[in-house]
């Protein structure tokens, strides 16, 4: 597995000294996170960043379980980026909208919770206003519904917004915070998961 | 480029660890709860004596980058507390920019550089910068407080590195890092001084609407601890005269405090109690380099004038 390899070098050479020194993420109740998959950690999003932060945020010899779910319209784009996305970062590719059903949309997704996977998952589906959550969409309330008794655990991100806005290239230092909420869990009430989901999101 | 350290450096360097090792039994009889915001402020001041000592033991170059980090620290946390526009990010990363480069004007000994580089070139230019993108809205805000930034956390801070480079030849026993040493020293101390005297005797606030906390007793007990200690410290570490370690025991004492005040003010001004949270206990990096940002420019204006 060289793209492991790959990986671990990745965040340990340029994504860890990156955000130890250019952002500073201070990190509360990072006791919450789980040490094994299969898991599903839910974030609000307003920066490329963002996934990267939450990699971070779990130890190295995680990395290869730890899957984010993007957009494959946009990493998808060019060949580099495809690469970079999938093979480095290890992305799952879902394309959302057009009429298609969870299933053919998150169906990757939940295979790989299945397998055990740590999945990093953005609700509101994009990359909305910093430091406003957005309306979440209803992927999240499919997928958990996938995996029976599936731990989510909310991490509420802020200031990433202001260090790489969207439409923007270059990162500017701010500090940053991140808060692990309490792990929620699917308990069959749509609406109820929901305002919990966003409540522990900051919204 | 390595300091070649005197000996009183190291031995008044012992001291201040001596002096730690003692604190940290007081304050572990005294709060006895592990995480107490005492004993955290305790562990948090071992990471600063551990990283100063590393800094001005090891090499000049060593110490300039370690006072760079600081100032990009506070830097960061001040740029991070105040109102920015999303206009002025490119502006913002130049600012940044800057801190390499005035200690590197420090590094190579350049002094008319150091001293006009941020008060004249950053203050034109910045504004030029934002001028560009064409937002009014807030221009005068936002050129005011990221020049007070830069002022405050990267001008005013990096006095404290230039020490390490004034001393040349006039007075062989006198170093650089001994300069920052008693600087730091007193600073810190007379923080400290202030605090326990206020503590333990405080009645009379000297700016309650300010910072609730200070009083008068803390303040004059304050200078009275930090003047006979520059008396002290002076022999081992400056070259100042006995009347003149005692002027500046008096500018870091009254200095400091007015830093610590100005602080204060921002943090009121922004409705917030501690800068940050990167030193557990003492709150952000600006809660305990507050003072330096005024003593360390008086003092070495103060010690370069009559000496260097």
């Amino acid at each position: 597995m060289g793209y492991a390899a790959l990986r671990w070098l990745f965040f340990l050479l340029i994504v860890k000294p990156f955000l130890l020194l250019a952002v500073g993420v201070n990190v509360r109740r990072r006791d919450r996170l789980p040490a094994a998959g299969p898991a599903l950690i839910v974030a609000n999003h307003n920066s490329h960043l963002d996934a990267l932060v939450l990699m971070a945020l779990l130890p190295l010899w995680l990395l290869p379980r730890l899957r984010p779910v993007a957009s494959a319209d946009y990493f998808l784009s060019n060949r580099w980026r495809a690469w970079f996305a999938t093979r480095v970062i290890g992305i799952i590719p879902v394309t959302a909208g057009g009429g298609c059903s969870h299933a053919d949309v998150l169906g990757p997704v939940r295979d790989a919770l299945a397998a055990g996977d740590i999945v990093i998952f953005f609700p509101e589906g994009t990359r909305g206003e910093p430091e406003r959550l957005g309306k979440l969409k209803t992927g999240i309330v499919w997928l958990v519904q996938q995996v029976p008794n599936l731990p989510i655990y909310p991490v509420r991100l802020h200031g990433l917004g202001k260090v790489l806005p969207k439409g923007d290239w270059l990162p500017v230092p701010f500090f940053c915070d991140a808060w692990v909420g309490e792990p929620l869990r699917w308990r069959g009430d749509r609406r109820q998961f929901l305002t919990a989901l966003a409540a522990s999101l900051g919204g | 480029m390595s300091i070649a350290l005197t000996s009183p450096v190291m031995m008044i360097l012992g001291g201040v660890w001596a002096l730690l090792a003692l604190a940290t039994a007081v304050v572990w009889w005294l709060a006895p709860a592990p995480e107490s915001e005492l004993r955290q402020r305790i562990r948090s001041w071992w990471l600063i004596v551990a990283l100063c000592s590393l800094a001005l033991a090891f090499s000049r170059a060593a110490a300039l980058v370690f006072f760079g980090l600081v100032s990009f620290l506070a830097l960061k946390e001040y740029l991070t507390l105040i109102p920015t526009r999303q206009t002025d990010r490119r502006v913002l990363f130049w600012a940044y920019l800057s801190i390499p480069v005035q200690y590197f004007w420090i590094g190579i000994e350049w002094y008319g550089m150091f001293i006009i580089f941020i008060p004249v070139y950053l203050f034109l230019l910045l504004p030029v910068a934002m001028v560009l993108s064409g937002e009014t809205q807030g221009y005068l805000r936002a050129a005011g407080t990221l020049h007070w930034g830069l002022m405050s956390m990267v001008f005013s801070l990096s006095h404290l590195a230039y020490l390490l480079v004034l001393p040349e030849g006039e007075y062989p026993q006198v170093s650089g890092p001994g300069l920052v040493l008693f600087l730091l020293l007193l600073t810190e101390l007379n923080d400290v001084a202030q605090y326990c005297w206020g503590k333990l005797l405080g009645k009379h606030k000297i700016s309650p609407t300010v910072s609730p906390n200070k009083t008068v007793e803390g303040f004059v007990g304050g200078v009275l601890t930090t003047v006979p200690l520059a008396a002290l410290l002076a022999p081992w570490l400056t070259p100042f005269s006995v009347l003149d370690s005692l002027l500046a025991g008096a500018l870091i004492a009254v200095a400091g405090f007015f830093g610590d005040l100005s602080l204060s003010a921002l943090k009121r001004d922004l409705g917030i109690k501690d800068s940050g949270n990167l030193l557990p206990g003492h709150g952000g990096i600006l809660d305990r380099v507050d003072s330096l940002t005024y003593t360390a420019p008086l003092f070495f204006h103060f010690t370069r004038y009559y000496y260097f």
